[in-house]
């Protein structure tokens, strides 16, 4: 499965020599010649677009310059936005391992000895990737609405005050945001956790390991990769995100994220040099923390 | 491509010849085959015997046509194929893993070779192989619904069922238990004699070898140490490879005293050994002599010189292991170091005990003089230091096994 | 202590998966509302919104677009995508390190960042947007994913078998086409199923570069503004039951299958 994706462990070992031939090249060229122009030529034309400057004659056009102040622009205009997105992604993603771990370690480990089970939890961690990730969304919304369930019963238990409301907090991002992210997190842990022996466990137990000490000397190094790659996961994508963030679903302007100033600058204000700088501040961000997650976990081997 | 190499479908009548002129082979860091010169004749039941990573493995893959060599040639039924790839070749291989097709089922896997070549009763023919190694019952199940050893004989059914000139068996007997591998040896001479193929059997294993073909040659690092009908091998090994590798042996370095007419002899410090000219490859200057544990006979006090006999001795007996047939011994001595000697339990034969002191002698004509130099070998004398570099040697040639593999 | 940690865990999870299906509940019962305007409150069973999903103003076309998108977007990437997963695993060539990283790195990067990126390059190049800005951008962020899908399965395949294959008087072009893409297949398969789910439900990127064309998500997120109509409820619904019995159908023969080789040997 693509979960592993980031995990190291993962990879099986190569079973054959591999050969020199011209037929490499035809294999890859088409694949990277694509990667190439729809992925690296579109992050030249952000870095292009992120230092033009405005027509002087044309309102809403823009030319190319040197305009390197755009970057201090943004940062300065949307600093608030930036940090909020990476604090968000971060609550969220440490919300999912809370979650997502306990429930691999049930579905690989305590639920092997019922096959059928398994494979029924296993179906309803994949469940929400069917159902459209929008329509999940307005669901919670709807559910935590003003008219909704949760509201009424809180506040007949008066821990919520009268005209409080949870959509639009920063509560009800975060809350959407790890519950999306949940599937992301708990099958690459699952993947890693299926695969352990449970006689390392077992032979934990056998040198006198409590089962604290075997837990978290023997069960959680051998689910490392998958807690890597689960993180990334959920950490990545949770940073760019802008549904659950936006004010038509969980969030309020209070809650903007970073993906919502750009798509906002983008779309809507038509601000391109703007969104640009900050689709690549947001890259740079997520790049530099990415490799030194991945340094101190030491694995470099990504795919 | 000629008719009599590949038979288009028809059975044919015996295998062909195969040639290797000067085959070598190298592979990135190492030289798997050095200059191998070999001739397996129509119809024979050969062995290519050696140690994992002496090159029998990629010399099968050379004749298969999945590798291409560095240098030489290799001519099948007298046609050069050096350079046509596997699929042009008539040859066919059984290999290690029997490697059949996971997806397709039983009788598909034996037809795929008959239908690439659109014989036109290729299931028919399916059948007929699958009847002959007693699988046809199962032919519509998937391989992974087999046990090993049905597998086995499935991958032989869809080799031989190709009529091939030449068949090729890389270690299929390797992944079975001790009594499917007597069952499937025997099958396997018997399929032999029906089809009348040329076999070529790769193993490290020297009795499968020994049992089931007519020549047998011995391989070590790249290179044919010694070839021809198993009791040959044994009965007069010509280097210390072949003396150890194939059975045991007693080896002793000496200085040739005398050489000359029918016989040399050869002081090995222990005593004086005789050897017959004809089984003494070098008759000069230090060499190795040898002798097989079960033709030396102990005795309890010096017995003397005798014609027709060589004696050594003393020793003292270091340990005696009884295992009914026979008695094994070690003999350890200063001069020889430690010799084997089994001795059968017949009712003339008297036990000796640990600890005694004993002298060993055989009749001339069963001692052999090595080819090798008596440095490049380690005689008894050094035993200790023998066991740090055989370890070193075997684990540079599991090393090379697993490149070899790779 | 143990005991009770036995417990625990069964019940959290139990509460998790409970957690995980309260919103996909929710979508499906909403299906069956009897809405009028907005489907926020609930009016009662009916299933009109499933005999007549078309007649909410544009759904099924943007469904449809989805559909044609996600076929088209799924396979060009599988198509290239395997490719460049079996010369990575059967082939040694130079720049190795540098074509890791060109695949990882869309996966890394934030779906945003893809989008706004592809939508500046199409407006310097002068593209139009629309549909086919849209395959575009979906084949490109799909290809990654199904390198790493497929990439197991070609490292998993023994090698032995294609060598039998040329063994046995295959022609290379017979050898691929008989033996290894066949038992590439079913990682082929999964991965043309994983693009098409991560097509199918893409919003983000798909925003940036759908000019005036709309997508079954894009149209859900304009619509989320007025309110959502029951219809596409139906449609989301109508997805994940197939998808689900697909599923469970897969897992229930594969399960059949092992216990019939189990018995066998």
């Amino acid at each position: 499965m693509a979960f592993g994706a980031f995990a190291t462990a993962t990879t099986a070992a190569e079973p054959a020599a591999r050969r020199k031939s011209p037929i490499a090249l035809l294999l890859l060229l088409p694949g990277l010649f694509y990667l190439g122009l729809f992925f690296l030529v579109p992050l030249l034309s952000l870095v292009i677009t992120s230092l033009q400057e405005p027509d002087p004659l044309i309102f809403g056009q823009y030319q190319n310059a040197f305009r390197w102040e755009n970057y201090v622009t943004v940062l300065e205009q949307y600093w608030p936005q930036a940090v909020r997105s990476f604090g968000f992604a971060a609550v969220a993603t440490l919300c999912a391992l809370l979650i997502g771990f306990p429930l691999a370690y049930f579905i690989g480990i305590t639920l092997r000895r019922w096959p059928l089970l398994q494979a029924l939890a296993l179906v309803l961690v994949i469940a929400p990737f069917f159902i459209s990730f929008l329509l999940r969304t307005i669901a919670w919304k709807q559910i935590f609405s003003d008219e909704g369930p949760v509201v009424g019963f809180l506040q007949s238990l008066a821990i919520l005050p009268p005209g409080v409301a949870i959509t639009g907090s920063a509560f009800a991002v975060i809350f959407g945001l790890t519950y999306n992210f949940i599937p992301f997190m708990t099958l690459p842990i699952y993947t890693s956790l299926e695969r352990l022996d449970l006689r390392y466990v077992e032979a934990g137990g056998d040198l006198y390991a409590s089962p604290r000490s075997t837990f978290f000397r023997v069960t959680l190094p051998l689910a490392a990769p998958g807690i890597m790659s689960g993180t990334l996961l959920t950490f990545i994508p949770a940073a760019g995100d802008y549904i659950n963030a936006s004010r038509e679903f969980l969030g309020s302007t209070d809650t903007a994220m970073i993906g919502n100033v750009i798509e906002a600058n983008f779309l809507v204000l038509q601000n391109f040099p703007a969104a640009a700088a900050l689709s690549l501040v947001l890259m740079a961000a997520i790049l530099v923390l990415v490799s030194v997650y991945v340094k101190r976990s030491g694995t470099e081997d990504l795919l | 491509m000629s008719n009599s190499a590949v038979p288009q479908g028809g059975f044919a009548e015996a295998g062909a010849d195969l040639e290797l002129v000067g085959i070598t082979k190298r592979f990135p860091g190492f030289t798997a085959i050095e200059d191998l010169d070999l001739r397996i004749p129509a119809g024979s039941f050969f062995a290519l015997l050696g140690p994992s990573g002496c090159g029998k493995t990629t010399t099968l893959r050379l004749i298969a046509g999945l590798e291409e060599p560095t240098a030489g040639r290799i001519l099948i039924g007298g046609k050069d194929v050096t350079s046509t790839k596997a699929f042009q070749r008539p040859v066919n291989t059984v290999f290690q893993s029997y490697a059949l097709f996971p997806h397709m089922t039983i009788l598909e896997n034996v037809a795929f070779g008959l239908k690439r070549r659109k014989v036109a009763n290729a299931d028919a023919l399916a059948h007929e192989a699958l009847r002959l190694v007693e699988l046809d019952h199962v032919s519509a199940r998937k391989p992974a619904q087999l046990s090993g050893g049905q597998q086995q004989r499935v991958a032989l059914a869809r080799a031989v069922v190709n009529r091939p000139a030449l068949l090729l068996l890389d270690e299929p007997l390797g992944a079975l238990d001790l009594k499917l591998r007597r069952q499937m040896q025997i099958e396997l001479k018997d399929i032999q004699d029906t089809v009348g193929l040329t076999f070529l059997h790769v193993t490290h294993d020297q009795e499968e070898a020994m049992t089931m073909a007519d020549t047998v040659a011995v391989m070590n690092k790249g290179v044919i140490e010694q070839m021809g009908p198993p009791q040959e091998l044994y009965e007069l090994p010509r280097t210390a490879f072949v003396a150890t590798f194939l059975g045991q042996s007693n080896l002793m370095t000496g200085r040739v005293v005398s050489s000359g007419g029918t016989s040399m002899v050869v002081d090995v410090a222990a005593g004086q050994v005789e050897v017959p000219a004809e089984r003494a490859q070098r008759t000069s200057g230090e060499v190795v002599v040898g002798i097989r544990p079960e033709k030396v006979t102990l005795h309890a006090s010096d017995p003397g010189r005798q014609t027709g006999r060589n004696v050594v001795g003393p020793g003292r007996i270091t340990d005696v292991s009884f295992s009914g047939v026979s008695t094994q011994y070690e003999i350890t001595s200063p001069a020889l170091g430690v010799f084997t000697v089994f001795a059968q339990n017949t009712s003339i034969s008297r036990m000796h005990h640990d600890g005694d002191e004993v002298w060993m002698s055989w009749e001339v004509g069963h001692t052999f003089g090595l080819a090798d130099e008596p440095s490049s070998v380690s005689a008894n004398r050094f035993a200790d230091d023998t066991d740090t570099s055989m370890i070193a040697t075997q684990r540079r040639e599991q090393l090379e096994a697993e490149l070899e593999g790779a | 202590m143990r005991g009770f940690g036995k417990y625990a865990i069964w019940v959290y999870s139990a509460i998790a998966l409970t957690f995980l299906m309260i919103p996909i509940v929710y979508t499906i019962v909403f299906s069956f509302n009897d809405s009028r305007r907005t489907n926020i409150v609930w009016r009662g069973f009916t299933l009109d919104n499933w005999l007549n999903v078309c007649e909410a103003q544009g759904v099924c076309q943007a469904f449809a677009n989805s559909i044609l998108i996600g076929v088209v977007a799924t396979i060009l990437a599988t198509t290239l995508g395997t490719m460049i997963a079996i010369a990575l695993v059967r082939y040694r060539f130079r720049f190795r390190s540098a074509t890791t990283l060109l695949l990882f790195l869309p996966m890394a990067t934030p779906e945003v960042v893809l989008g706004a990126g592809l939508a500046a390059q199409f407006l310097q190049a002068g593209v139009p947007k629309g549909i086919g800005t849209i395959i575009l951008a979906h084949t490109m962020f799909c290809i990654s994913f199904v390198v790493v899908t497929v990439r197991a399965r070609v490292a998993s395949l023994d090698p032995a078998l294609e060598e039998a294959g040329r063994d046995l008087y295959g022609s290379p072009r017979a050898v691929f086409w008989r033996i290894t893409f066949p038992l590439l297949l079913p990682g082929i398969i999964a991965a043309a199923l994983l693009s098409f789910a991560l097509s199918f439900d893409d919003f983000i990127i798909t925003n940036f570069n759908r000019g005036a064309d709309v997508t079954f998500p894009s149209y859900v997120y304009t619509a989320a503004a007025r309110g959502i109509p029951a219809e596409a409820n139906v449609i989301a619904s109508g997805v994940f039951l197939l998808a689900i019995v697909l599923v469970v159908v897969s897992q229930v023969s594969a399960a059949a299958r092992r216990r019939r080789l189990a018995k066998a040997s």
